[in-house]
C-alpha cells in the first residue's frame, strides 16, 4: 500500500464532489501536507456517474488505484456499490442512504434496484449511512449535502477538525458559510456513532 | 511565490501569467478549456485574449502575434490540432520572434474525444520542440518556460499535457505575475513570411538545420531526467513517470522524458549501460522508437513487443502489470479489484430540459426511417435516443449528410450540428452542399453557447470571451448566405412548431436548414430564468410510458405511474407528448 491515504469522493455530476475534492485539497495545504487528486470534467458532468481521487500525502500521479482507497465518500447509494472495488480491505465507505434511480433504469423498463438491495451487496465493508439531505436541510440548504457528508467523513480522514472546518469557510459563497458551518458539525455529528 | 491547491489547468494558465503572455487564443475542446476560460476572467488584463472561431484560425492569429514579437498562446484538444495542421506544418519554416507556445491537450483514454492521437508525432512530423509534463507543477513551470525556449529557437513550442494533468489537482507552487510590457511591431521580411518555393526551400533548410542544436539544448533543460540503480532500466514520459515512480525498486535506474526531440547520443549512453529498458508511455511508441534505434544489443521491452498497450491511459495498476510482464517487480503489489456485476449504467445525458432532447423526439417522429449524421457536442448525447446515426470530427454532419445522398441512398437525411460548431467548421459543409445540389435537411442546434465544454461565448451570442458587446451573427443569414432558400426558425420547446418546420422541410427540395433555437438549460438557469415545474395528474394518466421514453431525467417512475422531480426545469415538452393531457404546470388546472 502506499503511505499516503487515499479519498475516493464519488456521485452524481452536479452533486458537488468537485468542491468537497477542494476542500480536502485546501485542508492539506493548511496542514502544509503534499496532496494529488484527479476529477471528471466535461461532459460526463451532465448526470453521470462522477469521481474524485484525493490523495492526501501524495508525492506521485494522482489516480488511486482499485482496492486501495482508504475510504469513500458517496452521495449516493447506488455510486457506493459502483466503485466499492476501489476500497482497501478494511477500508470504510461513508455514504448517503439516499440514491437517484438512473434515467437508462426507466427507459430501458429495468427493474430499479432498492435500498435494501444495495445495502446487503455493500454489506462486508465498514459502512456508515446517513441520510445527508435531512442534515443539508435542517443546516439551511439542500445544496449543503456535500458538507453533510465530509462532516461524517472527517472522523476516519487523517486531517484535523479545524483544518477542515477552515478549508470549508474559504471555498463555500461568502453568504452560505454559517449554513455549511452547521452542516459540517451535523455531518460531524451523526459519523461519530459509525465510529468503532 | 505562493503554494496553491490548483487544477493542472488552472496552473498552467498562471505559469502563462508569469511568463507573461501578451496574446492568447483558441478555441475550447475537453481537457484544454479552463485555460482560457481563466485567463479571460483576468481583472486588469494587459494582453489580449479571444475566443477564435476555430484552431486554424486560432493559431494564424498567435502566429501572427508571435511574428510581431509579443509572446502568444494558442490552446485546443488534440484533434484541434488536426484543423491547424495547416498552419502548423509551415509555422514550423517561418519561425517566430516572440514565443509562440500551442497547447494541444491529449485525450488517452478518450474520456471525451472521439480519438486518441498523440501530439508529439505532430511536433516530430513538424520538427518543433514539444515539451509533455508528468505532474501539475511541472506543467506550471514548462509553459512558464517554454515562451523563452520558443524564442530561443525561433520556432513554436508545442506543449502537450493529457487529462490526467489538465484534470488533475496538486499542491503547486507559483511565482509572481508579470506585468505586460511588450507591443507587437510587424518588421516586414518577405523572405521570412512569404513562403513562395524560393523561400520555402531555404526556410526547410534552416529548421533541418536547427535540430541537433535543439536536441542539445533539450538535453540540459532539466526536463529529461536520470538516475542510475542496477541493471535493468524503466524510461517513461508524461504523467506514466509518475506512476512508474511509485512503484519503482530501489536497484532499478529510471529516466524521465518530457521534452522532445530527444538527443540519441544521450539516451544511448543511458540505455547501453543497461541490459534490459522497458519504455513505459501512453499513446504512440514516440520514446520507444528512439530507444529501440540506439539500444544495439540492450534488450527492450514496451509497446512493439507486447509488453505494454498502444491505446487507452496508464494507471499506477497498468503499469505494475507492465512492469510485471517485463520481468521487473514493482515495489507495491495491488489486489485485483474488479467492478461489481449487474449495476445499472450511469452514463452522461442531456439535462432535464435539455433544448436539444424535443428536437431529436420530433426528428424521429417525422423522419422514421431518416439517416441522421451529427456533430460533435452535448447533443452527440442524442445517440441514447436513435438520433444520431455518424460522427466523425466537427462539422461533419453537413459533409456527411451530402455525401451521402450523392452516394444514391434515397432515405431522408436529417444531420444535426450546434452553433458553435456550425460557426467552427460547418459553414464550408453547408455552402458544398448546396453548391453540388445535395437534397438534405440540416437542424441547427442553437443553444447559444459552446455547452459541453463549460459555456464559452461563440459569434452567434454577441459576446466576446472576456464579455464586452460586439456583433451577434446571424445563422439565418450566413444560411441563405450559403444560398439555403428554406431557412426556418423554431423554438426547441414547441414539439408542434418543430414537427411542422420538418414537414415543411421534408417537402421542399434542395438543402433546408431548420434553426432550432433556446438557450441552454443550464445558462437559462445561472441567469434567473425560472419557468416553475411540471407535475403528473395520476387520475388522468394511462400509465402508457410515452413520458417516460422521452428520456428526460426529471422523469421517474413511483410505482405505476410516472412522476416528475425538481430535476424538471419547466421546459413544458412532457405536456405536449403526453397524448392524455395528465402532465400540466403545477398550480394550474
Amino acid at each position: 500500500m502506499s503511505p499516503g491515504y487515499d479519498v475516493l469522493v464519488v456521485g452524481i455530476g452536479g452533486q458537488g464532489t468537485i468542491l468537497a475534492s477542494n476542500v480536502l485539497g485546501e485542508a492539506c495545504l493548511i496542514e502544509g501536507r503534499p496532496v494529488k487528486g484527479a476529477e471528471t470534467h466535461g461532459m460526463a458532468q451532465r448526470g453521470g456517474s462522477v469521481e474524485s481521487h484525493i490523495r492526501i500525502d501524495g508525492e506521485y500521479g494522482p489516480l488511486i488505484t482499485p482496492g486501495s482507497a482508504d475510504i469513500i465518500i458517496s452521495f449516493d447509494l447506488l455510486e457506493a456499490l459502483r466503485y466499492k472495488h476501489y476500497v482497501r480491505p478494511g477500508g470504510k465507505i461513508v455514504a448517503n442512504r439516499h440514491f437517484v434511480v438512473p434515467t437508462s433504469v426507466f427507459v430501458q423498463g429495468a427493474a430499479a434496484p432498492t435500498e435494501e438491495e444495495i445495502r446487503a451487496r455493500l454489506g462486508d465493508v465498514g459502512l456508515c449511512l446517513l441520510d445527508a439531505e435531512a442534515m443539508a436541510a435542517e443546516a439551511g440548504s439542500p445544496l449543503a449535502a456535500n458538507i453533510v457528508m465530509l462532516g461524517a467523513a472527517s472522523h476516519f480522514l487523517p486531517l484535523s477538525p479545524d483544518s477542515l472546518r477552515k478549508a470549508v469557510e474559504k471555498l463555500v459563497p461568502q453568504k452560505t458559510i454559517e449554513i455549511n458551518r452547521k452542516a459540517f458539525d451535523l455531518g460531524r455529528e451523526a459519523g461519530a456513532g459509525c465510529r468503532e | 511565490m505562493s503554494k496553491q491547491y490548483l487544477l493542472g489547468n488552472e496552473a498552467i494558465a498562471h505559469g502563462c501569467l508569469e511568463s507573461p503572455v501578451d496574446f492568447v487564443s483558441g478555441y475550447p475542446g475537453t481537457p484544454s478549456s479552463e485555460v482560457i476560460d481563466i485567463l479571460r476572467v483576468q481583472g486588469e488584463r494587459g494582453y489580449h485574449v479571444e475566443w477564435s472561431v476555430n484552431e486554424k484560425v486560432a493559431l494564424e492569429n498567435a502566429l501572427a502575434a508571435a511574428w510581431c514579437g509579443v509572446r502568444a498562446l494558442c490552446t485546443m484538444k488534440h484533434v484541434g490540432l488536426n484543423v491547424a495542421a495547416d498552419p502548423l506544418m509551415t509555422s514550423a519554416y517561418t519561425g517566430v520572434t516572440g514565443g509562440l507556445v500551442i497547447m494541444s491537450a491529449d485525450d488517452p483514454y478518450a474520456h471525451s474525444s472521439q480519438n486518441e492521437q498523440d501530439t508529439r508525432c505532430y511536433a516530430a512530423f513538424a520538427r518543433i520542440p514539444c515539451l509533455d509534463p508528468s505532474t501539475i507543477q511541472e506543467a506550471h513551470d514548462m509553459v512558464r518556460d517554454a515562451f523563452a525556449l520558443s524564442e530561443e529557437f525561433g520556432l513554436p513550442v508545442l506543449f502537450r499535457p493529457t487529462t490526467r494533468i489538465c484534470h488533475s489537482k496538486g499542491d503547486v507552487t507559483l511565482g509572481d505575475v508579470k506585468a505586460n510590457t511588450r507591443v507587437g511591431r510587424f518588421v516586414k521580411d518577405p523572405r521570412q513570411y512569404v513562403v513562395i518555393p524560393a523561400h520555402t526551400r531555404i526556410l526547410h533548410k534552416k529548421l533541418n538545420e536547427k535540430q541537433p542544436g535543439i536536441k542539445k539544448r533539450l538535453a540540459e533543460s532539466g526536463y529529461n531526467t536520470l538516475s542510475i540503480k542496477g541493471k535493468d532500466a524503466i524510461i517513461a514520459s508524461g504523467i506514466s513517470a509518475t506512476y512508474v515512480q511509485e512503484l519503482l525498486p530501489d536497484d532499478v535506474s529510471f529516466m524521465k522524458i518530457g521534452a522532445y526531440p530527444i538527443d540519441e547520443a544521450w539516451l544511448e549512453e543511458f540505455v547501453r549501460r543497461h541490459e534490459k529498458v522497458l519504455v513505459i508511455e501512453e499513446l504512440a511508441p514516440v520514446v520507444e522508437e528512439v530507444v529501440r534505434q540506439v539500444a544495439g544489443c540492450v534488450t527492450v521491452h514496451g509497446k512493439k513487443d507486447g509488453h505494454s498497450p498502444y491505446e487507452g491511459e496508464l494507471s499506477p495498476r497498468a503499469v505494475a502489470k507492465i512492469m510485471e510482464s517485463a520481468g521487473i517487480c514493482p515495489k507495491i503489489q495491488f489486489v485485483d479489484a474488479d467492478p461489481l456485476p449487474d449495476i445499472p449504467p450511469r452514463p452522461p445525458i442531456m439535462c432535464a430540459g435539455c433544448p436539444h432532447r424535443p428536437v431529436f423526439h420530433a426528428m424521429r417522429t417525422v423522419f422514421r426511417d431518416g439517416i441522421y449524421p451529427s456533430d460533435i457536442g452535448c447533443y452527440t448525447l442524442g445517440l441514447q435516443l436513435g438520433a444520431v446515426d455518424t460522427t466523425i470530427c466537427m462539422g461533419a454532419s453537413v459533409t456527411v449528410g451530402s455525401g451521402i445522398y450523392h452516394s444514391g441512398e434515397e432515405s431522408d437525411i436529417v444531420s444535426t450540428i450546434g452553433d458553435s460548431t456550425f460557426l467552427h467548421t460547418g459553414i464550408p459543409g453547408l455552402l458544398n452542399a448546396v453548391y453540388n445540389g445535395a437534397e438534405m435537411i440540416l437542424v441547427i442546434l442553437d443553444n447559444r453557447t459552446t455547452g459541453m465544454t463549460g459555456h464559452q461565448p461563440n459569434p452567434a451570442t454577441g459576446m466576446t470571451a472576456t464579455g464586452e458587446a460586439t456583433i451577434p451573427v446571424s445563422l439565418e443569414a450566413i444560411s441563405r448566405a450559403c444560398g439555403v432558400h428554406f431557412v426556418e426558425t423554431v423554438d426547441s420547446y414547441d414539439l408542434v412548431g418543430l414537427v411542422t418546420a420538418m414537414k415543411d422541410a421534408k417537402a421542399r427540395p434542395g438543402v433546408k436548414v431548420i434553426i432550432a433555437r433556446q438557450p441552454c438549460v443550464i445558462t437559462a438557469r445561472r441567469a434567473g430564468i425560472k419557468r416553475g415545474r411540471y407535475r403528473v395528474d395520476p387520475d388522468l394518466c394511462t400509465g402508457c410510458g410515452l413520458c417516460v421514453k422521452f428520456g428526460c431525467p426529471a422523469i421517474e417512475i413511483a410505482g405505476e405511474k410516472p412522476h416528475i422531480s425538481d430535476l424538471c426545469s419547466g421546459c413544458g415538452v412532457c405536456a405536449q407528448i403526453c397524448p392524455f393531457g395528465a402532465i400540466a404546470k403545477e398550480g394550474r388546472r
